[in-house]
């Protein structure tokens, strides 16, 4: 049986920490560039053009692309062949402890009431998921406060449909205007349970910007949504502009006969995930 | 839209010409304050205990930035969401001389009003753009609240730090009006 140290994990967590805040995934680059050359505001393509700037200067210089570098969202895929010494969830944390502080990065978990910091960016929010084989496989998905404020969760009636799915997706993103730090990224979780759905939709933000849903009529609502957010007007920073959202993704699951459970959880520019399988 | 450069304090010649959607360039020195300071300073003005900094004239930037590194002046710093200090701004607007904020997204009514009423002015800088801004801050000094972490409040000394002009004096507001610009909606 393959056996995996708890130091390795530890240093896996610490590093995925580090370079996810640091150097933004090359296909948000990409699509940002993109997006910037049909932008219909100058300001807007201004602004888009300081993200761009901003990545460089994070990347080189080896600082976060964004202050606020999030709560420490860990996927992991455990292979049920693996033996793994020590803790799990102790080395998951001691690993984002080590990369917040090694990395500078900011420390943002606090008490719920008390608002008292822990000054070490854990617990981690972990999902763990028990898998074949005897490969660890660890993702890093640090999440912006300002954006995950504004995500939202609706438990609909089977008859609300295609549209009302269509319709909750593109209000959430509309009450969210400028707050979520436009252009965003939208991951929208379509079916499951109440606690199912939002899981959905943060596994969505894990998709690469071009990666469409593999069944097409999951693909053609992305590609409406895709369209109707950023008719909304809201653009770049919130200042006005054709570019609201770089990308749609939708994850789906099974559900109740009496329910249609949506959540919509909305990243910023800064949709930041790294992904190391050990 | 027009350019300017300020620096702060600002006086009411300053807030007076400026409109929505100008761009503005900032130097002096202006503080970072969050949801936490914002409770504590309106709490001593709720029990009518002077301020432990005077913010008369001064701007505010709704940050909390990321640790500094050997050699920088400040870590990655850009601004929060500004909706939730509306409980305190208008206070700190009308109480103690508050004349700038510098945050991102809309702010409430009451906000709206007191930037009218006192002659203030809401700002945004963009937002994810924390390595780049924190090229204009030269120096950062943790003042008040170091308990508070990221969270505490600090002086900053700053050279052209860019920002747009959200809410002016005569009630304006870019989000609204911008948004409204690029509508494509049927």
């Amino acid at each position: 049986m393959r056996t995996i140290g708890k130091e390795e994990i530890v240093e896996t967590v610490a590093e995925l920490c580090i370079s996810a805040c640091y150097d933004l995934c090359g296909d948000v680059s990409e699509c940002i560039r993109k997006r910037r050359e049909k932008e219909k505001s100058d300001v807007g393509r201004d602004i888009l053009g300081q993200l761009l700037t901003n990545a460089e200067i994070a990347s080189k210089d080896r600082v976060p692309i964004c202050q606020d570098c999030g709560l420490a969202v860990v996927f992991a895929e455990v292979g049920q062949d693996l033996r793994i010494e020590g803790a799990f969830e102790e080395a998951v944390n001691e690993g984002v402890r080590k990369g917040y502080e090694e990395g500078y990065l900011r420390k943002s978990t606090c008490t719920p009431l008390g608002r008292e910091n822990y000054g070490t960016n854990t617990p981690a929010i972990l999902h763990v998921r028990l898998v074949g084989g005897d490969r660890l496989r660890l993702t890093v998905a640090p999440k912006g406060g300002g954006s995950e404020n504004m995500s939202a969760l609706k438990m609909f009636a089977p008859a609300a449909g295609r549209k009302g799915i269509i319709d909750f997706v593109v209000e959430t993103v509309r009450n969210a205007g400028p707050n979520p730090c436009p252009p965003i990224v939208v991951g929208v979780g379509i079916g499951g349970n109440f606690e199912k759905a939002p899981l959905l939709a943060k596994e969505a933000l894990l998709c690469s910007m071009e990666e469409a849903n593999p069944d097409p009529v999951f693909a053609a609502m992305e590609r409406e949504i895709f369209e109707r957010v950023n008719r909304l007007g809201i653009g770049p920073g919130g200042l006005g502009g054709s570019t609201t959202a770089l990308s749609v993704h939708i994850k789906e699951a099974p559900c109740h006969i009496a329910s249609l459970p949506c959540a919509v959880n909305l990243n910023c520019h800064a949709a930041r995930h790294k992904t190391k399988v050990i | 839209m027009s350019e300017f450069a300020l620096t702060t304090p600002l006086r009411d010649e300053d807030t007076e010409q400026l409109r929505t959607g100008d761009t503005v360039t900032i130097s002096g020195t202006i503080y970072t304050a969050r949801d936490a300071a914002h409770k504590r300073l309106c709490d001593l003005l709720a029990e009518g205990k002077p301020l432990p900094l005077d913010l008369e004239g001064q701007v505010i930037f709704y940050a909390g930035p990321a640790p500094t590194k050997p050699g920088q002046a400040i870590g990655s710093v850009g601004p929060t969401t500004s909706y939730r200090m509306d409980p305190y701004a208008p206070k700190l607007i009308a109480e103690a001389g508050l004349k700038g904020m510098i945050g991102k997204g809309k702010r409430d009514e009451r906000v709206k009003k007191a930037i009218a009423e006192h002659k203030a002015v809401y700002f945004a800088a963009t937002g994810g753009a924390a390595a780049l801004l924190s090229k204009c801050v030269k120096k950062c000094d943790v003042i008040l609240y170091p308990e508070l972490g990221p969270e505490a409040v600090r002086r900053l000394e700053v050279e052209d730090l860019p920002v747009i002009v959200v809410n002016d004096v005569r009630g304006g507001d870019l989000y609204q009006e911008a948004v409204e610009k690029y509508n494509e909606e049927v």
